[in-house]
């Protein structure tokens, strides 16, 4: 089975980049609300936007698509007034001209964003990070607590949502305090609304909720800007779609005639060809057997086998109960009932140190701030679970240690510069590569990866999954975890879908289409 | 009513400590229950008070502050000579001075923090070193006892006796105290500053982006705190009716431990001015008490100590966590 | 060659700058301010001074390298120090043996431990704040010391403790050579050991540290245990310096133990820091007390000088990065 990204280029090969652009905003028909032209920005010498042109209509739901530092957020940047572009640059929003913005006049003239983070204040009340404006202002002036209380239910009434505006926001969970962030927009008598990534931490119900309430910004004449890696929203929500690659524009091209692949192509100026891996490992012997293994709340009676060679592949929504899976078998969290074995032994597991001890490694999720330790070198990180491969006569041995590390860079391909330099200068994709040597270094029988390609750049994604592949041929048995359905599919020998706690469904890719299990993870 | 329970959990366990601590002490001791007692605790702890409604703002705004008590100790002497100069002076002027003296010690931490960007405690350690060192090396350790009489002179602005025998007095420290407790109050929950600090120590970057001012805030939160030093020195000069170098040396790390037993916390964000007068009053009380049931002085120390540790203990560990065969079956973590 | 100094380098750390610079600094202008201070005598006070400070900022170090402090430290160590001093009386004061020495040193030692086993079980376990932790348990000592001693001295030791506080060796002070040891053992501790390598990762990232299969809650425990033992060892070394103990003895040096760990170049928020800079902060702070010495001024105005020092090394490593990315910037 193979699947194939060719669609035909006719768009770019009937206009070209440049015209196609041109069709785009004079095709609307009306003047844009926002209008980029020259926009020239250098960090330290590295240009971070090469002569960037952006337009968004009165009303529309535009996507700004591109890989990690592709200028996206520096773009975004510029047009709320926190950088500053180079000359030359014109900003044109709702009928004015600007050289740049300030943050305060972006504001003024209706120009709001909803960060990655949220940007809000936990321990405050929602009435305040909702009406936070209200205290803004250089000179301090009184309070007025019932002005905003109201001004923050009339713009949750907006929204369809009611918050008990007096609590603190802390005690609202993320999707909740999304909504928050978009209630404040709206707050700023908003024209344009830039959203940077706004699903990242929602379950399916909270995103379609929110695409909902996208959309009635929208319908209520409120543009949205929207900044996310995730292309089936994408598709979903916009009207049309603009790709940036390596700082310069690329193109602007209507939604309705995209595919999630195309604008892959469009991202990365690569074209790629998928094929399913998926092998039979039934001869082998099983690795991890798990028998009805449940913790109420969060996964009820799971049963499953990884054999030697084998990846298995387990999909599901955020919230569906697979990382806290993922941590049970790491042993990090407790079983209330059920049985692990390895390699045909029962194991309870009283702490991470005995999964690791009887085989079984996580590469977790996060790896910002749970993965790897950010500011520590290179090598530290990669020895760290490890140590005592590089003892010598009792103590840490450098020369050990650095032959260790320059050993796994060497065979997981990691590009770096000195092993001494902190892993927060790496890239994404190498980054994660440190984080796999890291639990290969610990010998394991069983690795799980925990969606490990979050934060990795689409281009590298299939240089992970060629690692992956190698080493499920050299024999570990591997539980391969991940939001994204077509990662599991063609990565995955099987595919395990976890939805409130349960498998609810298993596949072989050679046997089932990627549209089949699509359907039953979305629905 | 609830709803405040739940949003401030601190103060309302503090207060359950404190009333459960007066509860045992007027069983157990005949003069603790009495208003004259009360108000003399008032009395006492009015220059921690003030103090800690300083750091507070500090603590608020995401800093910590090592040099307000040595401040202060500089700010009496400053105050003194000052007062020398333009001979004797009174409470307006040497209020005045007192202030002045303290914003500009405070406006030191906050132009190392802000301009260079040091790190509060660094900064803060290191101008304590340089106040203590230089008001040492100046003042040669030397008290000074030959104060304005106007500064020395106990001012009793109401006093009436009680049936019981005891006198009630409001003194001039607790005027004071109850004028920074209420306009600290009003700073921080009334005015769009105060709540301007509260974001920039909740979030910085989220403050950064809606275009508050940082160095404003470091200004205003250090320079309130060197305003309160300033302040409490005088009155702890009035108090003590002299001015002894090293008095309030090592001060700082008693009202801190105090203002964090009153729920704020160290890295900003959180905290109440409520809080902050029970988590003062709940350790005078206890010092209270403990004297009036006979204690040696020696072990008022020992067991303050022990009482913040296990209070700190508790107010950071749920009870499920202490206890946790209680929820072993359930689906606690 | 390159090489060697590559080795040197890496002994040394970017942290080295800092104290490097403030050494050669002091060195220039006192030794042309005063030409007694380039002499042996300069050196013999600062070799006797150095020992109890020193020790103490061991102390603080590995609490700070985590992201903590240890505010209990000066006195954990004179609880250690009573600790000793009675076991000393209890064997018969001015007359007890080495055996009770011996002894009371080992208790004394177990008892600083114990302190900070106390300190770290609580941070480790209910994660509150390091400085709380610490700040009660030094509220806490501060006021059983009291109680124990009535706030007076305790002394009355064997004459064979004389040469521990003044006594020399090889011409060292056995002080220095105590103080020195320590620093290679806390050397060793950080840059050899599982035990240091996750003291480290534990400053950056405690929870990540703990996805990597490492027991943080024993890690931070024995930190605090080890720097409560440190303690202690400051604590018999300041009674045989000054053959008694008081709870209040060296309580200036709390706050002066931090600064020179942050003046050696440790992170604040813990992760990075090395024992060599620390060490070579604290000759820089006791040459300056001495060198100040010489010129007239006393050690008010040294510490005043500490904290000046202090703000300047900070300043400058500001100006330092900001000039270091400007510079990067027109290269490029």
């Amino acid at each position: 089975m193979r699947f194939s990204a060719r669609i035909p280029l006719q768009l770019n090969v009937i206009y070209g980049h440049r015209h196609m652009h041109q069709l785009a905003t004079a095709g609307g028909g009306e003047r844009p609300l926002l209008s980029l032209r020259d926009i020239n920005m250098t960090f330290g010498g590295v240009r971070a936007l090469k002569n960037v042109s952006f337009d968004v209509r009165p009303g529309e739901v535009h996507c700004l698509a591109g890989e990690n530092g592709c200028g996206k957020s520096t773009l975004i940047k510029i047009i709320t007034g926190v950088y500053r572009p180079a000359d030359g640059a014109s900003i044109e929003f709702d009928g004015e001209t600007y050289s740049h913005m300030s943050p305060v006049t972006a504001q003024d003239r209706g120009i709001q964003v909803i960060w990655q983070d949220l940007a809000l204040f936990p321990e405050m009340s929602v009435a305040e990070n909702i009406a936070f404006q209200t205290v803004l202002g250089r000179w301090p002036k009184l309070v007025d607590y019932g002005r905003m209380r109201q001004i923050a239910k009339d713009a949750l009434a907006r929204l369809g949502v009611t918050l008990d505006v007096d609590l603190p926001l802390k005690e609202y969970a993320i999707a909740q305090r999304q909504i928050v962030a978009i209630a404040r927009a709206l707050v700023g008598e908003a024209k344009l609304v830039f959203m940077d990534e706004p699903t990242a931490s929602l379950t399916q119900s909270e995103t379609d909720h929110l695409l909902d309430i996208v959309r009635g910004l929208s319908a209520s004449g409120v543009a949205v800007v929207f900044v996310s890696h995730r292309l089936a929203e994408v598709l979903e929500i916009s009207s049309r779609i603009t790709v940036l690659r390596d700082g310069a524009l690329v193109g602007v091209y209507p939604a309705a005639s995209m595919t999630q692949s195309r604008i892959t192509e469009l991202m990365t100026g690569k074209t790629f060809d998928q094929q399913v891996r998926a092998k039979s490992r039934d001869g082998q012997p099983a690795v991890l057997d798990v028998k009805g293994l449940s913790r109420p709340g969060q996964f009820e009676d799971i049963s499953l086998t990884v054999r030697r060679g084998e990846t298995l592949g387990i999909t599901g929504l955020l919230g569906s109960g697979r990382t806290e899976l993922a941590l049970t078998l790491f042993g990090m969290l407790k079983p209330a009932s059920g049985s692990i074995s390895i390699e045909g032994k029962p194991i309870r597991f009283s702490s991470n140190r005995d999964a690791i001890e009887a085989g079984v490694a996580y590469l977790s999720e996060d790896r910002l701030s749970l993965g790897l330790i950010q500011p520590q070198p290179i090598a530290d990180n990669l020895v760290i679970s490890s140590l005592d491969k590089v003892l010598s006569g009792g103590l840490l041995s450098e020369e050990r240690k650095r032959s260790l590390v320059g050993r796994w860079i060497a065979d997981l391909g990691v590009k770096i510069g000195l092993q001494q330099d902190a892993i927060s200068t790496l890239s994404g994709g190498n980054q994660q590569r440190v984080a796999i040597a890291k639990w290969l270094a610990t010998d394991p029988k069983l690795l799980i990866l925990d969606a490990p390609t979050v934060g990795v750049d689409v281009g590298a994604r299939a240089g992970i999954f060629d690692i992956v592949a190698r080493l499920a041929e050299s024999g570990l048995a591997i539980i391969l975890i991940s939001d994204e359905v077509p990662e599991v599919y063609f990565n995955a020998d099987r595919v395990l879908h976890m939805a409130q706690g349960r498998i609810v469904g298993s596949y072989d890719p050679r046997t089932s289409s990627l549209g089949d299990i699509e359907g039953a993870v979305y629905a | 009513m609830p709803s405040f329970v739940r949003t401030h959990a601190t103060e309302v366990s503090l207060l359950g400590v404190i009333i459960a601590i007066c509860a045992v002490l007027s069983v157990t001791t005949a003069n603790f229950f009495s208003l004259g007692n009360a108000f003399d605790l008032l009395n006492i702890s009015s220059v921690n008070i003030i103090f800690a409604v300083g750091l507070l703002v500090v603590l608020i705004a995401g800093g910590i502050d090592i040099s307000f008590a040595v401040a202060a100790s500089v700010v009496q002497y400053g105050t003194a000579i000052a007062l020398g100069w333009i001979g004797g002076g009174g409470w307006v002027s040497g209020l005045l001075i007192a202030g002045s003296i303290g914003v500009l010690l405070g406006a030191v931490n906050a132009f190392l923090i802000h301009r260079f960007r040091v790190i509060s405690i660094v900064a803060t350690i290191s101008t304590f070193n340089i106040y203590f060192g230089l008001l040492m090396f100046f003042t040669k350790g030397v008290s000074i006892y030959d104060l304005p009489d106007w500064l020395t002179d106990r001012v009793v602005l109401f006093e009436r006796e009680m049936p019981d025998g005891t006198w009630i007095e409001i003194t001039l420290p607790v005027l004071v105290m109850a004028i920074c407790v209420i306009a600290t109050w009003v700073l921080i929950t009334r005015t769009t500053t105060g709540r301007q600090l509260y974001a920039f120590g909740d979030n910085p970057e989220g403050a950064r982006r809606f275009g508050i001012n940082i160095g404003a805030m470091q200004f205003i939160a250090f320079g309130w705190l060197g305003l309160m030093a300033g302040i409490g020195g005088l009155i702890q000069a009035h108090y003590a009716q002299e001015v002894v170098p090293n008095a309030l040396y090592g001060r700082e790390l008693d009202v801190l431990a105090a203002v964090v037993l009153g729920g704020a916390r160290l890295g900003g964000g959180k905290g109440s001015v409520l809080g902050c007068v029970l988590g003062v009053l709940l350790i005078s009380i206890t010092q209270n008490g403990l004297n009036l049931m006979g204690v040696s002085p020696f072990a008022f120390k020992m067991i303050i100590g022990a009482i913040i540790l296990v209070a700190i203990t508790l107010s950071n560990t749920s009870i499920e966590r202490l206890l946790p065969f209680l929820t072993q079956k359930g689906t606690g973590r | 060659m390159s090489a060697v100094v590559d080795r040197i380098k890496n002994l040394l750390g970017p942290e080295m700058a800092g104290p490097g610079l403030a050494f050669l600094a002091v060195m220039l202008v006192f030794g042309i301010a005063s030409p007694q201070f380039l002499s042996a005598a300069t050196f013999g006070s600062v070799a006797f001074q150095l020992p109890e400070l020193g020790l103490l900022t061991l102390a603080m170090l590995l609490p700070i390298l985590t992201g903590g402090l240890n505010l209990a430290i000066t006195f954990t160590a004179n609880i250690a120090g009573l600790t000793l001093a009675w076991v000393l009386q209890a064997n018969g004061g001015v007359d007890a043996g080495l055996g009770a020495f011996l002894l009371g040193s080992v208790l004394a030692i177990l008892v600083g431990a114990v302190s900070g086993v106390v300190m770290g079980l609580v941070i480790a376990f209910t994660r509150a704040h390091p400085i709380l932790v610490s700040l009660s348990m030094m509220i806490f000592l501060r006021g059983l010391g009291e109680f124990l001693t009535r706030g007076g001295d305790v002394s009355g030791f064997p004459a064979f403790l004389g040469p521990l506080g003044h006594g020399s060796f090889l011409g060292l002070p056995i002080p220095l050579i105590a103080f020195i040891v320590c620093v290679l053992a806390w050397h060793v501790l950080l840059s050899r050991t599982k035990l240091g390598f996750n003291t480290y990762m534990i400053g950056s990232n405690l929870e990540a540290t703990r996805y990597s299969g490492i027991n943080t809650r024993k890690v931070i425990v024995l930190v605090y245990a080890l720097s409560g033992a440190m303690c202690a060892i400051a604590g018999i070394i300041m009674l045989a310096r000054f053959n008694s103990v008081r709870i209040g003895h060296g309580e200036s040096y709390l706050l002066i133990t931090v600064l020179a760990c942050f003046l050696g170049g440790v992170n604040p928020f813990g992760g990075f820091g090395r024992v060599i800079p620390v060490f070579v902060a604290l000759v820089v702070l006791q040459l300056l007390s001495s060198g100040l010495n010489l010129i007239g001024a006393n050690q008010h105005l040294a510490t005043a000088v500490w904290g000046l020092l202090l703000a300047g090394v900070m300043v400058l490593r500001f100006v330092a990065t900001k000039f270091k990315i400007s510079f990067v910037r027109k290269e490029t």
